[in-house]
């Protein structure tokens, strides 16, 4: 690895990066209770050029606090319920296992677009 | 039951890798009347759980970078209390529309994007 003036430049751009795709996934995981994770997956591979695996992972490190202090805020205003949480938790889990192992089994493109074809339709009802 | 099963179905998205919360938060506001600010915090705490496990795993197999993590997160910690003071301002109305606008746009950019299997 190279020292000097090109790894210093190179670190601060990095550090750029590092706190634009930070405000902008929280923002969004903050404002929309979601969607963290398709702002920071994709910007560390292209952006910090990090590879697709770790980017995964390093994606729910980054995610966890953000969403930590999303909630903390969003209890404040009252908006929390137990009752509610435990019992899509306990789907989640479930369903999150289930879906690990359905992954090499199913066509997943296909599958993806036709879930992109329900978001398309949830969010023109929302709207109008 | 109803709660369980929608848990069920986004968790079972999100296990194939797309995003589950997308999905979690209009089956909550259409199939169980959830309004729409209690709707997005349930879903930040359902990601919980799940994420713990998941990020125990990677970080066995070393697939976390946790210092690049960490500088993500003191700049994500800010836009975090940002959006969810601007979320917690708004009426319902104004935030589901919002939300709309989002989804609409994730389902645009899902529709086109190009998956590892394109390949």
């Amino acid at each position: 690895m190279e020292i000097g003036k090109g790894d210093n430049i190179r670190d601060r751009s990095m550090m750029l990066k590092a706190v634009i795709i930070g405000i902008t996934a929280g923002l969004c995981n903050g404002l929309f209770g979601s969607g963290g994770g398709i702002i920071v997956v994709p910007a560390m591979i292209h952006l910090l050029k990090v590879e697709e695996h770790d980017a995964h992972a390093t994606a729910i490190a980054v995610i966890l606090p953000l969403s930590l202090v999303s909630v903390l805020v969003y209890s404040k205003h009252n908006y929390f319920d137990w009752n509610t949480v435990w019992k899509v938790c306990i789907g989640g889990v479930i369903g999150s296992g289930i879906g690990a192992w359905l992954l090499p089994r199913i066509p997943v493109k296909f599958l993806s677009k036709i879930f992109a074809i329900f978001m398309i339709l949830a969010g023109l009802r929302m709207i109008i | 039951m109803i709660l369980f099963l929608i848990g069920l179905a986004s968790g079972i998205i999100s296990g194939m890798g797309m995003g589950g919360g997308t999905i979690l938060i209009p089956g909550l506001i259409f199939l169980a009347n959830i309004p729409q600010h209690l709707a997005q915090s349930v879903n930040l705490s359902v990601f919980f759980p799940t994420s713990i496990v998941a990020l125990w795993i990677h970080t066995k197999n070393k697939h976390v970078r946790y210092k690049l993590a960490l500088k993500i997160i003191i700049a994500g910690v800010v836009g975090a209390f940002i959006g969810s003071w601007i979320a917690v301002s708004m009426s319902t109305r104004t935030l589901g529309r919002l939300f709309g606008f989002f989804i609409l746009a994730m389902g645009i950019y899902e529709l086109f994007r190009k998956t590892k299997t394109d390949k």
